[in-house]
């Protein structure tokens, strides 16, 4: 808002600017409606009994004293819910591929048989929460123990335990090739090859994955709060339950953070939604702690054997990976898509000439994964750094010096080595990440860093630096829509199909339409999640909503403003090449006082008024936008990590990050999105991790064993956003920054302890706990 | 005795100012108290094991976790949640103080972090950038990465609430 409260008199004066959030007035005061918030009259409380083993065969399910506990109104078992079938995978072309790829969907409650510690078996509803989860106890379930396979390398060795019989541990597999790989290891004058894991962690958004149905039997119309991607948890739910997609509408809730995990639709919201019309009365499901972190999506559990062929300067020939990516006991709905990401994006931000990537989604006895930011990007990033790394030691050269020898320039572009992501072929088309790089360098301050880590080390301490470079894939799903209105009273409302996660969509859409129409962002309402009112849309995820959503809502605006034009043109009595939008009115060139606001178009345009003109009433326009291309953000991450040599704990003593963002529509979200996906990448690194036994028991099932870093332990962040390489193909310039933030974390610390020790290529696995980082320092010590 | 499910208990406090009085199951926890018998949603459960922190209320000025809190706990005693921080229709200064510095993405941890800051700066205790991160280091919130949040509580403590060491 302007400081003086007048409306802005020219476009381009919101976009660009540190615009406060439109969420935050309801949010602080606590007025802000989440899932768990909505409460509907007799609504039962469902709560989901889930397997305590691995893998094991069920020889009964007794639910009878569940059901006789005064209050319960419902028990399910995996036979009331059979026929609805497995959550159907999306369609987005791997079907075709992997014609079997729906036998490893997931169930709602198990049959036979269960997969994982967590599978859920049955569900209780009753009238209070706290009666369903003392009835979920009473469900007894006689379980018979398999074996169980946790390893995904193991899990595709001859003789392991077979999840889905039959159907074998490899759900899919993904080649991409471009190249003479072969000619160039045999030309290679040095080659280097490394076995890296990630270990497996996820979003853990604060607000678990809840839920609330309520059912309409006069019209068999159920209405769902709490979901993300509403269309196409709308469109699946339809098809499990045999609905007509107008029968199912899901309503806004605020969403307390998703980070890819909770963008799916689960077992658990087609329980709740089946038991609501079965029962006829609504349902709330509210998640506990305990059972997100064993029935949410898991995500990057990754094994990479990778290899690469150098000349004798350094220079990349090729490069190999083949990779084995654990999925968990199911494939969730947009499988195989994170695994297809992954072997997409190994190259990353440098010249390849020749690649060979192969590899294999995994079937285990653990929690099915899915989609966590940066997908694939932070496994790969991790393991090409690493690779680099070593091979910066092997030749004697600086890891700087290796990556500026390979890094793409513009001299480069477009950079298209003829192979598709998601169905969609790889274009890098603006930018220089070299020069980038060595303009982020500085900027870190990298010459200080390491100066000062020297001097730390002579006097006996363990500190070292490290580097990372990232290329991010952003915008997925080529299109999005908008719709807005215009009401009588001056309120704008822009209808979008992304949706609000945390990320402050409401706001960057409400300043770029505030442009377009020249209006203040505090008189714009942006609406999300709402099915009646926006009957398509694809949601936010992949980095696309400011630069897709953006694009629908400013193509929406251009066509209110071409409306507002018509209408005022009849209305003033002039050509509408004599009008011009300042202030957020119309008005006639030259004659300022003889002008319209756009609320005073829109009364203008009553039903009467339109239906005498032939024309629909009121003021607004609608979109479809179709992106060209995929965008194609990058970055560097620098940081100075210090081991502390009795506890093994790890500080971070400095922390750089650096992002091209091609056009930063609001430089405090912005900011955010790259420092809040930097938090999750030091988690990633350090903190986090979906531990197993060696019987497939989860080791982490609160937060007192899986660490959330926090205020103590995440550094303040320094951070370079540039806007040198604008994206040719989006009307913002824009590049989808939420994930960069994330992706080069896990190697830049990986080689900031390496650096620390003294060892190059010494880190080989993520995370790394405390007692991994004293193994590590030990044997140096001694 | 073991209590039951079914034993009910008469639970009597101040909340925001406001006295109320509710029969509830012995069981019942402060936070589904102030969500469920009063309405007051403001106040989030994140983990239910006393971890994450978004549940901090105020009991008495002193910051507790009201997830891991009976209702009865809290009998005879006064309750401040989140929305009792507003003045009026107005954010107060550390509330605008978090809007001002972006302090919140989701929001689901922010009632939270707005508590235990409020406890902290009541305090009367001067405070700096590592004090501030020491106290909120029992809050856990998974988008900002805290910058924004310790900027946003040192800026209260400058305006006035509270001290700047």
């Amino acid at each position: 808002m302007n400081p003086d409260g007048k409306a802005n008199e020219r476009p381009g004066t919101h976009v660009g600017q540190p615009v406060l959030r439109l969420e935050d007035d309801r949010l602080l005061r606590g007025r802000a409606r989440f899932a768990d918030d909505v409460d509907l009259r007799g609504q039962l409380h469902m709560r989901i009994v889930r397997s305590p083993v691995a893998h094991g065969e069920i020889r009964s399910v007794d639910a009878s004293a569940a059901e006789a506990l005064p209050g319960v109104a419902l028990v399910l078992r995996g036979k009331d819910v059979e026929e609805l079938g497995t959550v159907p995978l999306e369609q987005i072309g791997y079907h075709e591929i992997f014609p079997d790829l729906e036998a490893f969907g997931h169930p709602l409650l198990a049959v036979d048989r269960v997969l994982y510690v967590g599978q859920p078996v049955a569900a209780v509803l009753a009238e209070d929460p706290y009666v369903a989860e003392d009835a979920a106890d009473l469900v007894f379930v006689d379980y018979e123990p398999l074996p169980v396979v946790l390893d995904p390398v193991e899990a595709l060795a001859p003789g392991a335990p077979e999840l889905h019989p039959g159907k074998g541990n490899e759900g899919a597999r993904f080649e991409r090739r471009y190249g003479d790989i072969d000619a160039a290891f045999a030309a290679a004058a040095h080659r280097v090859s490394l076995e890296l894991r990630m270990g497996r962690h996820t979003g853990m958004p604060m607000e678990t994955r809840n839920i609330v149905v309520d059912y309409d039997r006069s019209r068999d119309h159920l209405s769902v709060w709490g979901v993300v991607h509403v269309h196409d948890t709308r469109r699946l739910m339809a098809a499990m339950l045999g609905m007509p997609l107008s029968s199912i509408s899901t309503r806004p809730t605020d969403l307390g953070g998703n980070f890819g995990v909770r963008g799916g639709i689960f077992p658990e919201y087609v329980l709740a939604a089946f038991a609501a019309r079965r029962i006829d009365r609504p349902v709330k499901w509210v998640e506990d702690r305990a059972e997100h972190l064993v029935a949410t999506s898991h995500a990057r559990e990754q094994v990479h054997r990778i290899e690469g062929a150098f000349d004798a300067d350094g220079r990349l020939l090729g490069l190999r990976d083949e990779i084995w990516h654990n999925k968990g006991a199911f494939f969730r709905q947009a499988a195989p898509l994170i695994t297809d990401i992954t072997v997409g994006m190994v190259c990353g931000p440098y010249r390849v000439p020749a690649y060979d990537g192969r590899i294999h989604a995994v079937l285990t006895n653990k929690t099915p994964s899915g989609a966590y930011r940066a997908p694939g990007r932070y496994e790969a990033t991790f393991a090409r750094e690493r690779l680099l790394d070593s091979a910066a030691a092997e030749l004697g050269i600086d890891p700087v010096e290796i990556r500026r020898r390979n890094l793409l320039t513009e001299d480069d572009l477009p950079w298209e080595p003829g192979f598709e992501i998601v169905f969609e072929p790889v274009s890098y088309n603006s930018g220089d990440v070299l020069a980038h790089f060595e303009k982020a360098l500085p900027a870190a301050d990298l010459e200080g860093m390491r100066a000062e880590a020297t001097e730390l080390r002579a006097a006996g301490r363990v500190v070292g630096v490290g580097i990372g470079v990232l290329m991010d894939k952003a915008g997925l799903g080529l299109y999005e829509t908008a719709a807005i209105e215009v009401d009588p009273t001056g309120r704008i409302r822009v209808m979008t199909g992304g949706s609000s996660v945390g990320q402050g969509i409401e706001t960057v859409l409400a300043q770029i339409v505030a442009d377009e129409l020249t209006v203040d962002p505090g008189q714009i309402d942006v609406i999300h999640g709402d099915t009646d009112l926006i009957p398509d849309g694809v949601g936010s995820w992949s980095s696309r909503s400011t630069v897709i959503a953006g694009g629908a809502a400013i193509n929406a605006a251009r066509r209110t403003r071409e409306k507002a034009f018509r209408i005022a043109a009849g209305l003033l009595e002039v050509a509408e090449g004599d009008l011009d939008l300042q202030g957020g009115s119309v008005v006639v060139r030259g004659v300022p006082d003889r002008r319209l606001t756009l609320a005073e178009i829109a009364a203008a345009w009553d039903g009467w008024t339109a239906r005498l003109a032939g024309d629909e009433p009121g003021l607004g326009g609608r979109d479809v936008y179709l992106e060209e291309h995929m965008n194609y953000p990058y970055g560097v991450t620098v940081v100075q990590l210090e081991i502390d040599r009795r506890t093994g704990g790890a500080t971070l003593r400095r922390f750089f990050t650096s992002c091209e963002a091609g056009r930063a529509i609001n430089p405090l979200t912005t900011a955010g999105q790259v420092i809040g996906a930097a938090a999750q990448g030091i988690g990633g690194a350090l903190f986090e991790e979906l531990a197993y036994d060696e019987d497939g028991q989860p080791l982490a099932t609160s937060f007192i064993d899986y660490l959330l870093p926090t205020a103590t332990e995440v550094p303040p962040i320094e951070l370079l956003v540039c806007e040198d390489a604008p994206t040719p193909d989006n009307p913002l310039r824009a590049k989808g920054i939420g994930e960069v933030g994330l992706i080069a974390v896990g190697a830049a610390i990986a080689a900031a302890v390496d650096d620390a020790v003294g060892v190059p290529g010494l880190v080989a696995k993520l995370p790394l706990s405390p007692a991994d980082l004293l193994a590590l320092v030990e044997p140096v010590r001694a | 005795m073991r209590a039951q499910a079914t034993d009910s208990v008469t639970v009597a406090m101040t909340v925001n100012g406001v006295s109320c009085s509710r029969t509830v199951s012995a069981r019942t926890t402060l936070a589904d108290f102030l969500r469920e018998e009063l309405e007051l949603t403001g106040t989030k459960l994140g983990c239910e094991h006393g971890v994450c922190g978004a549940c901090t209320v105020l009991i008495d000025g002193a910051s507790a976790r009201s997830c891991l809190t009976l209702a009865a706990q809290a009998d005879g005693r006064e309750v401040t949640t989140v929305e009792g921080l507003s003045e009026g229709r107005e954010l107060n200064r550390l509330q605008a103080s978090f809007r001002d510095h972006y302090g919140l993405q989701c929001g689901f941890c922010t009632a939270g972090f707005l508590v235990t800051a409020t406890e902290l700066l009541a305090s009367g205790e001067a405070v700096d950038e590592a004090r501030v991160r020491e106290v909120l280091g029992g809050n856990l919130c998974r988008c900002t990465g805290y910058e924004t949040i310790v900027a946003a509580v040192l800026d209260a403590a400058d305006a006035g609430q509270g001290v700047r060491r």
